[in-house]
């Protein structure tokens, strides 16, 4: 697969050496959850959240929640 | 919050109160809003404005007495603004553009009967017809408005009188003139029966006495008629009086109109049986409480028209109108960032806020706003009305952390970095060693801990040889981080801590080298003697040798944490002469903005910190001395070279030590935990296990740079790290063979980019969410 993170070639779980893959990964925040497509491990479950996700999206949605 | 509070608080702001024009006039005539039209040659505007407040514009316009310039603050600059001679041009050039008022529907009729047709009396009926009253207005003269028609034109041209006269009748109302009523007509029964037709009189007779005796109509011993001046009632329940009656000779056209509209007012209350005097605190000319600084303006003069005779051009109304500063307050906001920042003044945050902690369901939307004010004072000094919005901001903190609302993203790094002060790191409270007793106790507190470990040293040895009898240590946080938090909890618990180890020393006198340790700990601990090191100073004598100093001027900034400690700032002032180091003030004693960290402003806004910072760097050239560390810290970060008055006194290893570098959060901790292991080792000869830093890093100065301002401590990266390479959780980017892992320390995960090499780990980039991933959507 490949990660949609400009300059981010493959993702590789260094554990199980499999490629990672899109799947929903549930997250939660300040007693909500939701769902969230992530490349993780499809073997250990390993997840990867890009910096562009963490320091955008997710933390628009904290703040979100936050001011609830 | 306490709503009582909030409004009284919201009342202190006297940014929305009128300017003195506005009040000095009896009609309360926008000036302030004329002005603005007419800067930009919005001439009819102008007029609306105008007529919305004045009944007969074209005349007002022409013969007012203008008591609204004498308030004009423009005269503290120059030359009152020349009000009368812009309404004048408002007329000239905006009469007609503009429709005038409408009458008013009203269902039920009522007839209201005016005697005289002067100004007062036109005022009456202009008033009560558009409010939808039936008005007749018997005059026994030729025409209307005789007293107007005898001047000469050219201050009062007949054309004006024509003009507004033609908008009264429009207005449907019945002027009978050559129609004497009273003695003129040879008969008092006239009043008696205008009584039983009409529902109200008003008499407008002018300054003659009104010889008209009419039973239940009481005179003054001058035989005018006796008239109570903030309604215009008569002794007679349904009569009204006003005008040259109660002015005599003195002719005031404004206080005649003045009177109408009183009166009028009055008359449409009877008519509805409504209080006369209710809610009439601030009808007529009163003192503004508005505050106006015009020391920042240049004087001006007025705008003389080049032909007087015509009055001002359009050009010379523009630039005359210009002159308009125009009168506000903004005290405060003029001096912070912070309250510049949301673009409203106090009265505004002060609702907002409220609104805020108000909200049960829904978005917070001010959450951040409130947390972003530095708390340091600075609008309360300077605010004519001394409205403290530090306390407004922390009393909505605390609220908010009662009511389980607080972001837990916004004061999380700074308390969890308190926490490190206060726990095992780094905390101690010791008498000197070889002694069971202390006199004093030295607490530097956690910043300059932070700052210059070497100080503390140097200061703590000073101290010892100084003052006989033993000088303890603790080492902690005055829990200033969390009292700005509105963590009122954790900052008891730190003080109760404080005052135990404090006790255990035998309650010694606490020397503090930060003048915010000793605001909270004179908050906190009340029975407990505190001084700061300065003072000691000052009184024991500087320690010797000196260093050796290079003979330039520095600028002086006080932390804005020793507002309400004028002593300090004494002894600092004395210092420095002794020291022989030259300073120009920044400003005023206690009116020093705060450096970006006060009130944890710089975790929940840093844009606005690094404004508040830039704004104060900028203000001079010389380099800053400052003696508080966290201040000369900030500078440094923004670039600002600036120097710790304790440098000055000690010294330091640094070549340049104005030029030191913030040493970021990650140095502060480390150089607190050193300091301790070091004074351990050093003071008390205790070997101490070196923590050794097991895991090397390598962080360009844009990467470390990045965790700064991202709150990634190097101990977090390395816990990632260490981690990742015990349990093999990582992940490979193929493409660059940079790895990727992550770890949750308390409530944030943190993530680091990083490779293997040089025997330790380089660091490429690093961030943070608070989220927690979990891998199964639970139901
Ligand atoms: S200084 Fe600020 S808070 Fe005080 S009255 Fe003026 S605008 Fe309002
Ligand atoms: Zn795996």
């Amino acid at each position: 697969m490949t990660d949609d993170k400009p300059g981010t070639g493959p993702l590789l779980c260094g554990k199980c050496n499999l490629p990672l893959e899109t799947g929903k990964v549930m997250v939660s925040y300040m007693g909500q959850s939701f769902p969230v497509e992530l490349a993780r491990c499809s073997a250990c479950g390993l997840v990867f959240v890009p910096e562009d996700l963490a320091i955008g999206k997710m933390l628009k949605v904290e703040q979100a929640l936050e001011d609830k | 919050m306490d709503r009582q509070r909030v409004q009284e608080r919201e009342a202190q702001c006297i940014q929305e109160q009128p300017p003195a024009c506005n009040t000095g006039c009896p009609l309360h005539v926008d000036v302030r809003g004329m002005m603005a039209h007419l800067r930009l040659g919005e001439f009819s505007a102008a007029f609306g404005l105008f007529a919305r407040s004045v009944p007969f514009p074209a005349i007002i316009g022409r013969i007012c007495d203008h008591p609204c310039e004498r308030g004009c603050k423009r005269s503290e600059a120059g030359m009152a603004i020349t009000i009368s001679a812009l309404e004048r041009a408002a007329v000239a050039y905006g009469y007609g553009a503009i429709g005038l008022p409408k009458r008013q529907k009203v269902t039920k009729k009522k007839r209201v009967a005016i005697i005289g047709a002067g100004l007062s009396g036109l005022t009456v009926a202009y008033d009560l017809a558009l409010k939808g009253r039936d008005v007749v207005v018997f005059e026994a003269g030729e025409r209307p408005l005789a007293r107007l028609r005898a001047m000469a034109p050219a201050i009062l041209p007949e054309a004006a009188i024509d003009a507004d006269l033609a908008a009264l009748h429009a207005l449907g109302v019945d002027i009978r003139c050559r129609t004497p009523v009273g003695e003129a007509a040879g008969s008092m029964p006239d009043i008696a029966a205008l009584l039983t037709e009409f529902d109200a009189l008003y008499l407008g007779p002018g300054p003659v006495p009104f010889a008209v005796a009419f039973p239940g109509l009481d005179c003054a011993p001058d035989g005018r008629i006796a008239i109570v001046s903030a309604t215009g009632a008569t002794s007679h329940p349904r009569i009204f009086a006003g005008g040259g009656q109660r002015y005599g000779a003195v002719f005031s056209p404004i206080s005649s109109v003045q009177d109408g509209r009183f009166a009028a007012l009055s008359i449409d209350r009877v008519l509805q049986g409504a209080s006369l005097t209710a809610s009439r605190d601030n009808q007529g000319a009163y003192p503004t409480l508005l505050y106006t600084d015009t020391s920042a303006y240049s004087p001006l003069p007025a705008v003389i028209p080049t032909d007087p005779a015509a009055g001002l051009s359009r050009d010379e109304a523009i630039r005359e109108a210009s002159r308009c500063f125009p009168c506000q307050c903004l005290e405060c906001v003029k001096r912070c960032e912070y309250l510049a920042h949301y673009g409203a003044y106090p009265k505004r945050y002060v609702r907002e806020i409220y609104n805020n902690d108000s909200i049960v369901l829904g978005t917070h939307k001010s959450n951040r706003m409130v947390n972003s004010c530095s708390l340091c004072g600075v609008c309360t000094a300077v605010c004519p009305q001394h409205l403290d919005m530090a306390a407004v901001c922390l009393e909505a903190r605390r609220s908010m952390v009662d009511k389980g609302k607080m972001p837990p993203s916004l004061h999380d790094f700074a308390l969890r970095d308190m926490a490190f002060s206060t726990g095992p790191a780094f905390a101690l409270a010791r008498h000197q060693p070889g002694r069971d007793a202390s006199a004093a106790v030295f607490f530097p507190g956690c910043q300059l801990s932070a700052s210059s470990p070497d100080h503390v040293i140097r200061g703590y040895a000073y101290l010892r040889e100084t003052i006989a009898d033993g000088v303890g240590l603790i080492l902690g946080c005055c829990g200033a981080p969390a009292q700005w938090a509105g963590r009122s909890d954790l900052y008891e618990q730190t003080h109760a801590d404080l005052a135990a180890g404090w006790e255990r020393l035998g309650r010694p006198m606490i020397i503090t080298a930060c003048a915010n340790c000793q605001r909270m700990l004179q908050d906190r601990l009340p029975e407990a003697p505190v001084v700061s090191i300065w003072t000691v100073f000052e009184q024991y004598g500087l320690p010797a040798p000196r260093p050796a100093l290079a003979a330039s001027t520095f600028a002086l900034h006080d932390p804005c944490t020793t507002h309400d400690a004028p002593d300090i700032q004494k002894s600092v002032r004395h210092l420095l002469t002794e020291l022989g180091v030259p300073v120009v003030e920044l400003n005023e004693p206690g009116l020093s903005p705060c450096c970006g960290f006060g009130g944890l402003m710089s975790f929940a806004n840093p844009d606005i910190a690094d404004k508040v910072v830039d704004r104060r760097i900028g203000e001079n050239d010389a380099d800053y001395l400052t003696y508080c560390a966290m201040c000369r810290d900030n500078f440094a970060r923004r670039g600002k070279r600036s120097v710790h008055l304790l440098d000055l006194i000690f010294g330091t290893r640094d070549v340049d030590p104005a030029g030191r570098p913030d040493p970021g959060f990650s140095g502060r901790q480390e150089n607190r935990a050193r300091l301790k292991t070091r004074l351990l080792k050093e003071v008390w000869g205790e070997p101490v296990d070196a923590t050794g830093l097991d895991v090397r890093l390598f962080l360009s100065p844009e990467v470390a740079a990045l965790a700064e301002r991202r709150l990634i401590l190097r101990d977090e990266i390395r816990a990632v790290i260490a981690s990742a390479e015990k349990t093999g959780e990582k992940i490979v980017d193929t493409a660059t063979g940079h790895l990727f892992a992550s770890r949750r320390l308390a409530s944030v995960t943190y993530w680091v980019e990083y490779t293997a090499d040089r025997g330790g780990f380089t660091v490429y980039s690093l961030y943070s969410h608070r989220m927690q991933l979990g891998m199964e959507p639970s139901p």
